[in-house]
């Protein structure tokens, strides 16, 4: 009798010392950094007495980007005492909104796209941000990122970390060898284009658009490059706002631009294009069967090891260029919005501290992105072509506009624009595409 | 985490069905010293609770919250039919019924015939067991699963490049030109049929087989001796035989066809016009922010799954009457 008892006993304690051996390698123990090793300046502002000081905060951002973002702001936590608790999910987007109803949002959200902001701040879910924070943006960041953020006249939040679309990627050695020049103007890209197709051992481009759920996205870069090249800020803002319509004779102008590249034969693998992953999209050009691919500033990723991303390395990018020479820089490009579910004055001080240039140095001191922020050192920037993207964004001459799929409503911009775009890229002419693309605008 | 945490979780989670089984347990003493006079009635009333809780938060609320959403647009207004008016006119939305459609004709007629044809041809013979579990490996593995091996048996690179697709690489081989297999519609919706096909054969074949095996080999012999060919044998005595098996398994795969989401999620997620029901109210309520198009379709497919359902019910009933 007693042998069974404690045979019974044997198996299940055995598995919960397992199992709690287990989850103890799980933890990492951190001793709490002393506060006397940082130096708290910097952070005197913000104080250290809080009503509440544990702030929860979400977004998308995961993996070696959640650990960068972490560490940026691991000094304003011990300085001021407040714990911020971050989670990142890649399925934020998509559930941010029921959480947000059933009253379970963090205390603050990075937003990726300023569509999601709107309808967040639309249906009553988000809190208007601090005078600070809106001061912090005021000082630090051009007018057009602050109207992004701004719904019906009220302002919700900073803009957090930032990328440039529209980079054209090649060969600086292929460049060299064959005297080829960046383009400063369309028309000299059109002639690039006919010189190195007319050489006749590689086709001039390369693309791939398939991305699963979100294939045909790449694709749209390329349209809303156009848009804003070939008709400037003003038709951009109104076309992403559907004051005019999709089909309007100037959008579909800009799509037969495109259209130039993508769909000829003789410049690009048409075949192939829906298929390829973006990953892969631009990857020819370092065995030397394409020259040029149009993709976004975080395509250096996707070059690999050990491939030298520079300007006189294996592979650098130049910003497509403006319709007429010497024109002002016109770029699209991407960004987050930090906003606030709730109130509370831990909260503020995170929301302002993540507006300040303090933070925007320490993050793109860490590496791999850059932000817009004006107080931002492009010396700080991890590699040239960052570098370059922080002078660009700086510009007080540079127009900057946020990417067009992202701002138009869900219906458009992460649907029907995308699969418009594979229709259009398998054979579909431009006008039927802005013609469908119009037709599923939700009213109102 | 620290251990700190780590322990204040355990104690959490122990603490938590510690109070679980102490609810439970006082709910039974209380039940077992309930007053005679109806105590049956509390009794069912006690264990039947539970149950009906879990299903009125989880099914019948969230059912009757759906169809109200369908009702609303995205920002909230009452809008009547016209999410419903969308789904049966915009082109898009026709055609992902229309895709729907053929899915439901497709997949249970050739799953199940050739699942039974299978199961009549292997009957009894040598290494039947073996034959079985080859055509029932694939029910084992998730649709997801099955959508990714597929979507490379499907691969396609342009010409000239190493083709690691196997259909494209036996095209190539034969000296054929590379086809884009998952991009060209219709034949895609075709091709992600065959998986789905594929994945139900193995359960049409198994559930039809020990059918077969249920029916009085008298009846045979008896027909055999009325001189009956395998053929008559086969569609006047198997047939009738295994009739409630085989509305089992045809309605069960309907309605899995129905639902099917996973395989067009994986291998083309609707692009190229293969979206069906169950992918487009995904891609419309969480990735278009249109809760209220999502919710219609998802009313769609309840109205199109429930005959089938109420079909299944009857006949089973009717069967239970015979017996």
């Amino acid at each position: 009798m007693r042998s069974t008892f404690t045979r019974r006993l044997v198996l299940p304690i055995a598995i919960a010392g397992v199992a709690g051996l287990g989850l103890t390698a799980c933890t990492g123990d951190i001793a709490a950094e002393d506060a006397a090793d940082v130096d708290c300046a910097p952070y005197e502002q913000y104080g250290t007495e809080f009503d509440e000081n544990e702030v929860t905060m979400a977004g998308t951002i995961v993996d070696a980007e959640a650990d960068r973002l972490i560490a940026s702001w691991a000094d304003f936590a011990t300085c001021t005492g407040i714990e911020i608790n971050y989670q990142g999910s890649r399925d934020f987007e998509t559930n941010i909104a029921q959480l947000a109803e059933g009253g379970n949002a963090p205390d603050i959200g990075i937003v990726p796209q300023p569509g999601l902001v709107a309808l967040l701040a639309q249906n009553g879910y988000l809190r208007p941000a601090a005078q600070s924070v809106s001061d912090n943006v005021d000082k630090f960041w051009s007018p057009d990122w602050k109207q992004y953020a701004t719904i019906d006249g009220t302002f919700y939040g900073a803009p957090m970390l930032a990328s440039v679309k529209g980079f054209i990627w090649y060969s600086p050695s292929e460049f060299e060898e064959k005297g080829y020049e960046i383009p400063t103007t369309l028309d000299e890209l059109m002639t690039l284009t006919e010189t190195i197709a007319a050489e006749g051992d590689h086709l001039p481009w390369c693309a791939g658009v398939e991305s699963g759920g979100a294939t045909g996205w790449p694709a749209t870069d390329w349209i809303e490059d156009m848009v804003l090249r070939l008709h400037g800020p003003d038709v951009y803002d109104q076309w992403v706002t559907h004051e005019i319509p999709f089909n309007d004779p100037r959008i579909v102008e800009a799509i037969d631009a495109a259209g130039e590249y993508l769909k000829n034969p003789e410049f690009i693998d048409t075949q192939s294009i829906v298929s390829t992953p973006f990953q892969e999209g631009g990857l020819p050009i370092l065995d030397g069967t394409c020259s040029l691919h149009h993709q976004a500033s975080f395509y250096e990723v996707n070059w690999g090891e050990g491939v030298n991303v520079a300007p006189d390395g294996d592979v650098y990018a130049f910003l497509m260029p403006p319709a007429e020479a010497g024109g002002d820089l016109q770029v699209t490009g991407g960004g987050e919005t930090v906003v606030a579910f709730h109130e509370g004055d831990a909260i503020d001080a995170v929301m302002t501290h993540m507006s300040s240039d303090v933070f925007a140095n320490l993050r793109v001191s860490e590496g791999g992105t850059v932000s817009a922020n004006n107080g931002v050192d492009p010396e700080n920037a991890s590699s040239p072509l960052l570098q370059q993207t922080i002078e660009i964004l700086q510009d007080p001459n540079t127009t900057f506009r946020y990417d067009g799929s992202d701002l138009m409503p869900g219906a458009v911009g992460s649907n029907s624009f995308w699969k418009g775009m594979i229709a259009w890229l398998t054979g579909e002419d431009s006008q039927k595409v802005a013609d469908d693309i119009e037709a599923s605008w939700p009213a109102a | 985490m620290t251990t700190a945490d780590l322990i204040g979780k355990i104690i959490q989670v122990v603490g938590g069905i510690a109070i679980f089984a102490a609810v439970v347990g006082l709910v039974l003493f209380l039940v077992d010293r309930a007053p005679k006079r109806g105590r049956d009635f509390i009794q069912l009333l006690a264990f039947l609770a539970p149950a009906l809780l879990l299903l009125l938060a989880g099914l019948i609320w969230p059912a009757i919250r759906t169809t109200t959403l369908a009702f609303f647009s995205r920002t909230g207004q009452w809008i009547g039919f016209d999410n419903f008016v969308w789904a049966f006119t915009q082109p898009d939305a026709l055609r992902v019924l229309g895709n729907t459609v053929v899915w439901v004709v497709l997949v249970p007629t050739l799953s199940t015939a050739i699942g039974l044809a299978y199961a009549v041809f292997i009957d009894k013979s040598k290494g039947e067991k073996f034959f079985k579990a080859l055509v029932f490996m694939p029910m084992a593995i998730s649709m997801v699963g099955a959508g990714i091996i597929w979507r490379f048996v499907y691969d396609f690179k342009s010409q000239g490049r190493e083709q690691i697709g196997l259909l494209n690489a036996i095209v190539v081989a034969f000296g054929g030109e590379p086809v884009q297999w998952l991009q060209t519609s219709p034949l895609n919706t075709l091709l992600l049929i065959v998986v789905l096909i594929w994945i139900q054969t193995g359960f049409a074949m198994v559930v039809l087989s020990a059918s077969i095996k249920g029916i009085p080999t008298e009846q045979l012999e008896a027909a055999q001796l009325d001189g009956t060919n395998a053929w008559q044998r086969f569609r006047n005595v198997t047939l009738p035989g295994i009739r409630p098996a085989l509305v089992v398994v045809i309605t069960t795969i309907s309605i899995a066809t129905l639902k099917v989401f996973d395989i067009v999620q994986v291998m083309t997620a609707g692009n190229f016009e293969t979206s069906v029901v169950a992918n487009e109210m995904y891609t419309q309520a969480f990735r278009a922010n249109e809760p209220g198009r999502g919710a219609a379709l998802a009313v769609i497919l309840f109205l199109l799954v429930l005959p089938i359902v109420i079909y299944n019910v009857r006949v089973l009933r009717q069967q239970r009457e015979i017996r």
